[in-house]
């Protein structure tokens, strides 16, 4: 596999990742997992745990965020590409990552997984292809310190109605969707007509650009 | 803020970009479009949602049992991020979006522009092999050489604008073109044009001498 060539970056990741050669890392559906049945499944919930990892280096919230989502990246991981050994390791970094950036994510313009996995995509183009990631021109505004709790909201719902509508897809659909996100589907084999069912998300992320440009000017 | 952008990215390419799979070259001119274009920016936030959607949902993967133990420790040696003070870098007067400029290593004038006839000059931007990236000088009234593409080409245009058998391409528009399309692109009067194109195949000439200069000037 192309993992398998791949160096690690220092002797430690070696030790880190001897250790693990011995356990088995199978994909198994969420219902076995044990540690996804304790998360909060509410997404206003995430969002408040992303909060006090910000505001209070709150170790109990980084838990649970990890046991819901550690091994769904792993899996993400693993299905882009990523022997088990260097998908924990990634993933554990991506976890990392996100207790360092918790002051960057924005509730009004993503939900917790999706900033998730814009870190997840990140480290894999990083590590699995060794290339650089072009990433586009910053706004010229942060996330806001205290955005709209009504436009947190909103947000937070769309994406939950997205998630649904995604599931309720018809499987051949839903596959091609998710060939194309593990990369198993290049650019031009991606149709043009993806049929997703993408919503009011767009509309709500152009609203709030726009309200920002304004107020910027 | 160009004009009004009319020319903007395809779904498949916002979602190539999204999932992280895209050849480093393509992902150069999706940033630099989404860096000039809100359209495409919240389109693109859309794609970024469908992903955290596919993790969220996803299977899962066993950790191992001191995952989280590692992850804590790993965290209290690095300690968090100070929010950035530094204001953010905006472009100004630039003419390069950011994502160029980081590429250039500055704006225009820090491009190292070569010949390749006819008045036009380009520049090859270094990224992985699986497609090339190269800026474009075409001065005003001047023509690119006629060709057609082998694979998918895009031009976004960052100065002045050129028309081709297809459209008009101003400034923050970008063109998608696929084998289906021969053109040759015509710099408009008045302003210089300057774009960045990429390909992921070699683009051919349909007159003699750029196919025989093709391998000397890597485009």
């Amino acid at each position: 596999m192309l993992t398998e060539a791949i160096p690690l970056a220092n002797a430690d990741a070696d030790r880190r990742v001897a250790q693990y050669a011995g356990a088995k890392a199978p994909l198994s559906n969420g219902a076995k997992a044990k540690v996804t049945q304790s998360g909060p499944k509410d997404r206003m919930a995430w969002v408040s745990h992303v909060e006090a990892i910000r505001d209070r280096k709150d170790q109990a919230a980084f838990a649970e965020l990890f046991g819901y989502f550690a091994p769904r990246v792993k899996a993400f991981l693993m299905k882009s590409g990523a022997s088990p050994d260097l998908a924990e390791e990634c993933t554990q970094e991506v976890m990392a990552t996100l207790w360092r950036k918790a002051h960057m994510f924005d509730p009004a313009k993503a939900s917790v997984s999706t900033w998730i996995f814009t870190v997840a995509r990140n480290r894999k183009i990083d590590i699995l292809r060794k290339e650089r990631r072009p990433e586009p021109e910053d706004l010229p505004w942060g996330p806001e310190a205290e955005p709209e709790q009504e436009e947190v909201m909103t947000l937070q719902q769309e994406s939950k109605k997205l998630g649904k509508a995604i599931a309720d897809l018809p499987d051949k659909q839903k596959d091609l969707i998710l060939k194309a996100y593990y990369g198993e589907l290049s650019h031009s084999e991606i149709a043009e007509q993806t049929g997703l069912p993408l919503g009011t998300i767009k509309s709500r992320i152009r609203l709030a650009l726009d309200r920002l440009r304004r107020q910027m000017k | 803020m160009p004009q009004e952008i009319k020319h903007h990215l395809t779904d498949a390419l916002l979602m190539g970009y999204s999932a992280g799979t895209l050849p480093e070259a393509f992902n150069l001119v999706v940033a630099s479009h989404v860096s000039l274009c809100d359209e495409c920016r919240a389109r693109l936030a859309e794609f970024d949602a469908v992903g955290g959607e596919i993790v969220a949902m996803s299977e899962t993967a066993e950790m191992s049992a001191d995952s989280l133990a590692l992850t804590l420790a790993a965290i209290s040696d690095a300690p968090a991020e100070e929010e950035q003070a530094a204001a953010p870098e905006t472009t100004g007067t630039a003419v390069l979006p950011r994502p160029i400029r980081e590429y250039v290593g500055g704006d225009v004038e820090a491009v190292k522009w070569r010949k390749i006839g006819g008045g036009v000059r380009q520049a090859i931007l270094r990224t992985s092999k699986n497609a090339t990236a190269r800026l474009l000088y075409i001065p005003a009234g001047c023509a690119v050489p006629d060709h057609g593409h082998a694979g998918t080409e895009l031009t976004l245009v960052l100065q002045g604008a050129f028309r081709d058998e297809t459209d008009r391409f101003g400034a923050g528009d970008v063109e998608v073109a696929n084998e289906d399309l021969d053109h040759q692109p015509v710099a408009e009067d008045g302003e210089d044009c300057i774009c960045l194109a990429a390909t992921d195949a070699p683009l051919k000439f349909n007159a003699m001498i750029p196919k025989l200069a093709q391998p000397f000037l890597r485009i």
